[in-house]
């Protein structure tokens, strides 16, 4: 079983969500996320200063197995991307939930929190895909 | 519940994570196939390819049965071990599977016989094939499933296995040439792979593989699962069977002119009729080498566009760990010249078109 922190929040497309308190969440994807892609090679974030709405294609993670979309959990705009995966996209594999960040949003609707899962949820999420 | 080799146990030991790979449960990796590719670019690492099928084929009329069934002609193999990578072709010179046989025994002998590696996905289909035009031929086809198929490929590989080997082994070792394999007792170890890189593949019996496999993983050779020979053939730019050709491709669109022995004209081969058609025509598409130098992975399937020539498909693609960028093979319009773009997830990005070949030994060969 991956780990799944139970301080965040999760959305069943494998994206974690880290409420920051502020009025902004940062987002990654799980170590489940990242044990299926295997070896990240190029991680494409969208620029500062854009927005998405809920299940937007937030970004793209490249695996030398395949591409796979980054879907927005929530509403927002890009307050700031991670600059280190440019160059070192492997800290998606190996610090998933720390400096393998993607971006951090500031939200528009705070109710879309009430539609993200917990861990225990998110967990029950990965167990029905095995 | 897929089939097993004699190492899947050793797989689950060693953290491999196991996927079915055309009926075998097979390692796609054991933690990182990046990390495992440039583990044997820069030294060395091993592969289990237990799951691929050897045949063995005995008989007086073994040679002659080989030359019909093959597009290459084993009558080039002149001493006991030899290697030939060739075609196994159908009548319109479609390639049916793509192999390795080795000369056995003692060629020219009556005490000559062969033995074929075919790939595991295409098993049946070719044994099929192969016992269909055996009819006319005295030849005695046997599958060889206790044998276990260990890959040891990267600069140190020989090296290495040489520490773990008993002295008649390793004296087998001794002064063997590229592409070429020497038999140990039950054991034949060959100077073959599919990582361009050196090394052996090693065929000895599965009761004895856990026992090698560990010797090597003490001996310092990564574990490498099926991920990194993927990637590492690619940019050897070495065709996988069913993505870079498969039964409705010639070989003459697949990078494999080379394999063909037109010479003895007299030989009549299986598809050789058709193949020469094709040459006299004209084929019109090959298989190509697409460097994509900037951001993004090519894959198979996606549209090649040719500006002014017409279109292509990528047939394998991915990132190339030694290069830190993509690459990737493709079947173009023969028109194609040194550029091309490919649609990328909607995308289309400038690649560069180069003879499909990316690394070898350990180095990059493009400009």
């Amino acid at each position: 079983m991956s780990n799944i922190p139970a301080e965040l929040k999760y959305v069943s497309s494998h994206e974690w969500i880290r409420l920051e308190g502020d009025g902004t969440v940062t987002i990654g994807i799980t170590e489940h996320a990242q044990d299926q892609l295997g070896d990240v090679v190029f991680v494409e974030l969208p620029e500062v200063g854009t927005t998405f709405s809920l299940s937007d294609d937030l970004g793209v993670v490249e695996s030398v197995k395949a591409a796979s979309d980054l879907y927005a959990p929530l509403s927002g705009e890009v307050v700031e991307v991670n600059p280190e995966l440019e160059d070192s996209p492997e800290l998606v594999n190996s610090d998933p939930y720390g400096d393998g960040w993607f971006v951090k949003l500031k939200l528009e609707d705070e109710s879309e929190l009430d539609g993200l899962l917990s861990a225990e949820g998110y967990a029950e999420v990965c167990e029905s895909e095995e | 519940m897929g089939q097993k080799t004699a190492l899947y146990q050793q797989h689950i030991d060693m953290g491999g994570k196991l996927v079915d790979f055309g009926g075998w449960n097979m390692p796609l990796h054991y933690g990182s196939q990046k990390e495992e590719h440039l583990q044997v670019r820069a030294t060395a690492g091993m592969f289990d390819v237990s799951h691929m099928t050897v045949v063995d084929v005995k008989g007086s009329d073994a040679r002659d049965y080989l030359r019909y069934l093959l597009a290459n002609d084993v009558e080039r193999l002149k001493t006991t071990g030899k290697a030939l990578y060739t075609a196994m072709l159908n009548e319109d010179a479609g390639v049916i599977d793509d192999l390795i046989v080795y000369a056995m025994g003692t060629p020219g002998s009556s005490g000559e016989w062969y033995r074929l590696v075919v790939n595991c996905g295409t098993r049946q289909k070719d044994l099929d094939w192969m016992d269909k035009h055996a009819g006319r031929f005295e030849v005695a086809l046997s599958e060889r499933p206790e044998m276990a198929l260990i890959a040891i490929q990267g600069p140190q590989a020989i090296d290495k296995v040489r520490t773990v080997l008993n002295d008649s082994q390793r004296s087998s070792l001794q002064d063997l040439s590229v592409f070429q394999g020497a038999p140990a007792g039950e054991w034949f170890l060959a100077r073959t792979g599919y990582t361009g890189e050196d090394g052996l593949e090693i065929m000895l019996p599965e009761t004895e593989a856990v026992q090698f496999w560990q010797d090597l993983a003490a001996a310092g050779v990564t574990p490498c699962g099926l991920g990194a020979r993927d990637t590492l053939r690619l940019e050897a730019g070495m065709n996988l069977y069913g993505s870079d050709m498969d039964e409705t491709v010639s070989p003459l669109a697949a990078n494999m002119g080379w394999t063909i022995a037109w010479e003895p004209q007299e030989r009549q081969f299986i598809g050789r009729q058709a193949l020469e058609t094709q040459r006299q025509q004209g084929v019109q598409e090959k298989l190509v080498g697409l460097v994509l130098a900037g951001r993004g992975v090519l894959r198979g399937h996606q549209k090649v566009i040719v500006e002014g020539v017409g279109e292509g498909e990528v047939t394998s693609g991915s990132f190339a760990p030694t290069l830190g960028h993509s690459v990737a093979l493709a079947r173009v319009p023969v028109a194609t010249g040194d550029r091309a773009e490919v649609d990328l997830r909607g995308k289309r990005v400038e690649v560069s078109v180069i003879k499909p070949c990316f690394v070898r030994q350990g180095k990059k060969v493009f400009a």
